[in-house]
């Protein structure tokens, strides 16, 4: 598991449009590098990020807010800043898709007040 | 005689060898989708006019290997007007591509920030898809003192 930093806030108002930081520990290597040896380094890159929304009580019936495509260019430990409009207490489900078979979930609970 | 012909053939042939291998790269690199067109294929039908985007970035970069970059779209972001992609386009890197985000109205703000890599100086384009169908777009030119390493 690599390691994630995410900033949600625990409570906020409804319709208050929230900030969200994403950040994942991962080389993203690009595949255009070589080593000291000459070898070409392979590819290793997170491609896919998606933020969903789940409302409390509707289990499996996420929403998307937010998604990313991410290519070579992004640099290593790829950071998001995005935000999101909280109608109802619920989850925030966030998945990370890469290369060599990546795949990462986490979740930040926000509660309105 | 002989000996002296083939040996002007040899080396004919071989300066044409290494000639081939030189050139090489950079056909490779012509080939490759200029930033107009890319620009051009996300866009589809729709004409891409300037405005309404902010793509924020330094001037001047000293490293390429982490650079800063945020996007800002102006838009209400409702149910019926809302940015539907924002895409971020570069000039000189081994690939066109960025970054693309997917946005909705429950993302609330049109506003993405992440960090890239930028090979060398060049320019940069923010591509905002709206949810009527149109496309903003607002380029910005970037010097970099570092590249961001093609090496290990």
């Amino acid at each position: 598991m690599a390691r994630t930093l995410i900033t949600v806030p625990s409570t906020a108002r409804r319709d208050e449009i929230i900030d969200i930081r994403v950040l994942i520990q991962h080389p993203m290597e690009t595949g255009y590098r070589r080593s000291s040896e000459g070898a070409m380094l392979s590819r290793n890159l997170i491609r896919r990020f998606t933020c969903v929304f789940e409302e409390n009580g509707k289990i499996g019936n996420g929403v998307p807010v937010f998604s990313a495509m991410l290519y070579a260019a992004v640099a290593a430990n790829p950071f998001l800043m995005f935000h999101a409009r909280v109608t109802n207490s619920g989850t925030f489900i966030f998945n990370w898709e890469g290369d060599n078979g990546f795949v990462q979930s986490e979740r930040a609970l926000i509660k309105v007040t | 005689m002989n000996n002296l012909q083939s040996r002007r053939a040899f080396v004919k042939a071989s300066t044409g060898i290494a000639v081939s291998v030189l050139v090489q790269p950079s056909t490779v690199l012509a080939q490759s989708d200029s930033l107009a067109a890319v620009v051009r294929e996300y866009a589809g039908a729709a004409a891409v006019r300037e405005g309404r985007v902010k793509l924020d970035i330094a001037a001047l970069v000293d490293n390429g290997n982490s650079v800063p970059i945020e996007v800002t779209v102006e838009s209400p972001m409702t149910d019926a007007d809302h940015v539907v992609g924002i895409a971020i386009f570069n000039e000189k890197n081994p690939e066109r591509d960025v970054a693309q985000f997917t946005l909705g109205p429950l993302a609330g703000r049109a506003h993405v920030t992440t960090r890239i890599r930028l090979a060398s100086t060049q320019k940069l384009v923010a591509v905002a898809k709206m949810s009527d169908g149109s496309c903003w777009s607002h380029t910005v030119n970037v010097v970099v003192t570092l590249a961001a390493c093609i090496e290990e």
